[in-house]
């Protein structure tokens, strides 16, 4: 952890500083200083990510693997040295570990084509929690109902924890897979991966880590935890849309067969039998998004630079401040209290939908989600339709909470 | 801000809060359910017909003040009239809440459905207010599916 001031600030963490690096933070909507409270859904970006994309297709544009011109060898080292930032980022052992996705939703679904119908079959069974992403979940029910295999539900708790007894009765021979989030979206409950891969690892069953809402609050290291597969996306890591990245231990991924055909992915193509390329070019099908993954890696420098210690510090002030502050109003019922958060608050008023929660605070320039998140079999096991989610991310403010509780207050205003 | 006074008018919150005809219609001619996946908003329209005539109408399910008020103020405003009468008035209501600045509408064949007429200024949530509206539609039509507005 960051070593606080006397005054409380986080030594060499400068709020109002890191403010600066974001042009979209300055901005007013509807004649108010923008409070952006929706990190969870995208994060903003800071000015040097802008000008990685600018200044990819201003000087550097070409494609990658196949030029002997200058500017296509310019273009695969930077493209190449994003791998490599991926690769120290999540401490994987080689770049061959790394495959540039879409997004999360790519690397699952990457994972459940390629390993689980090749290693999942009739009888078989994939565990997934109550918390899954929408992305974490559909995937799964394609190869389930594909290979006739069932889809295990970890239960949760009513503060939104996993029910590790309950998840660890599951496991078996049966199980030939367990794919759960790292930090929910909706609750932000940080899962205990490593007690949840040591059990999976007991049985012989490999584990994917959904790690979309992880990578922007903490760090991660894929060989400590030792999971199997760790995918994330990009944007919400304070980079673009349209990439992200699977993590998969070298050996399973060596094992498994390609997800799609194409250039770049072969070795050698004849009518007869066409070879496949090498790891982690395999599963790279295509003239892969350049600009957006070499702008991860300046995402992936920036945030780096910051330093998670005093991230999680900064956060963790702003998780505790804003679960107060929200706490005080009567008729708010926060959803996920899991005593292992990340800075998500998702609540529901008394009476009152979470859209016209949005609609309000909207007027006032604040951000945030309203709706199921892309997790309805979880709103249902809390019995609502929907909430109403912040989440912070560390250029957020004690006086952007305080706005939103004035917009709550408003809401409740209106509605009295 | 006075947009959001015009959205949230004292009509809607007391139709929201006291909904009319909220309630289920046993053996009805039809029903049908509507949902928004986008929101969560879920609604059930019950219909008796007499004929051509809506004789009862009635609506259950759950949503934010602005589909919640449009079901109660669609079902008062729909009880004994034709079915050619609710697709006249779903027409004025739909151009009320997609007019252009400065566009009239029809007050006069609005009555009170003109309380959501702020609704224009916020156009995500056309959808909040027609969502009843189309599912009505989809059971005078005799779908028996549900209507999604998405």
């Amino acid at each position: 952890m960051a070593v606080t001031n006397s005054n409380g600030a986080i030594r060499g963490f400068d709020v109002q500083a890191i403010r600066r690096d974001f042009p979209i933070l300055q901005q007013q909507v509807h004649g108010k200083p923008l409070v952006y409270l929706d990190n969870a859904a995208t994060s903003q970006k800071p000015k040097v990510v802008i000008d990685a994309l600018v200044n990819y297709y201003t000087a550097v544009n070409a494609n990658v693997h196949r030029g002997v011109h200058y500017l296509s060898q310019e273009a695969t080292a930077d493209y190449e040295g994003a791998r490599t930032r991926v690769k120290k980022f999540l401490n994987a052992v080689d770049e061959s570990e790394i495959v540039f996705v879409r997004g999360t939703t790519e690397g699952i679904n990457l994972v459940a084509q390629s390993f689980g119908r090749t290693n999942v079959g009739e009888g078989d069974e994939v565990i997934i929690s109550a918390m899954e992403h929408h992305s974490n979940i559909v995937p799964w029910q394609i190869l389930c109902e594909e290979k006739k295999a069932r889809l295990r539900i970890v239960p949760i708790n009513d503060d939104g924890e996993l029910l590790m007894d309950e998840y660890e009765k599951m496991l078996g021979p049966k199980t030939k897979l367990v794919s759960i989030v790292h930090v929910s979206n909706s609750l932000g409950t940080i899962n205990s991966v490593e007690q949840i891969i040591a059990m999976a690892h007991s049985h012989g069953v490999p584990v994917l880590l959904d790690g979309a809402q992880a990578v922007p609050h903490t760090k991660v290291d894929v060989q400590a935890l030792d999971c199997d597969f760790y995918v994330f996306s990009g944007h919400k890591l304070f980079g673009p849309t349209g990439i992200g990245a699977l993590y998969g231990k070298r050996a399973l991924l060596e094992a498994m067969p390609p997800y799609q055909g194409g250039g770049d992915m072969i070795r050698s193509v004849t009518f007869e039998k066409t070879l496949y390329n090498d790891l982690p070019y395999k599963f790279e099908a295509g003239t892969p998004n350049i600009a957006d993954t070499i702008a991860l890696g300046t995402a992936i420098d920036y945030v780096t630079s910051i330093g998670y210690d005093k991230i999680a510090s900064y956060e963790h002030e702003l998780l505790q401040y804003g679960t107060e502050r929200l706490s005080e109003i009567k008729d708010l019922r926060l959803i996920g209290t899991a005593k292992e958060k990340a800075s998500i608050l998702a609540f529901v008023l008394d009476g009152i939908h979470p859209h016209d929660i949005g609609t309000i605070l909207d007027t006032e320039g604040i951000a945030i989600r309203t709706g199921h998140h892309c997790t309805q079999p979880l709103m249902d096991r809390f019995g609502v339709p929907a909430t109403a989610r912040a989440s912070l991310a560390f250029y957020n403010t004690k006086e952007e909470i305080d706005a939103l509780v004035e917009g709550v207050q408003e809401v409740l205003g209106i509605f009295s | 801000m006075s947009e959001l006074r015009d959205l949230y008018q004292e009509e809607i919150l007391d139709h929201y809060g006291k909904p009319r005809n909220f309630r289920k219609i046993e053996n009805p001619t039809r029903v049908l359910e509507g949902y928004n996946p986008l929101c969560g908003d879920k609604y059930t329209v019950y219909l008796n017909l007499e004929g051509d005539v809506i004789s009862d109408i009635a609506f259950q399910g759950s949503g934010c003040a602005i589909s919640k008020a449009s079901g109660s103020l669609m079902t008062e405003n729909l009880k004994g009239k034709t079915k050619a009468d609710a697709e006249e008035l779903f027409n004025a209501f739909h151009q009320m809440l997609t007019r252009a600045p400065g566009e009239d509408y029809d007050e006069e064949k609005l009555g009170d459905l003109e309380s959501l007429a702020g609704v224009v200024e916020f156009p995500m949530r056309v959808k909040c207010a027609t969502l009843v509206w189309h599912t009505l539609r989809g059971a005078l039509q005799g779908r028996e599916d549900s209507v999604s507005t998405e």
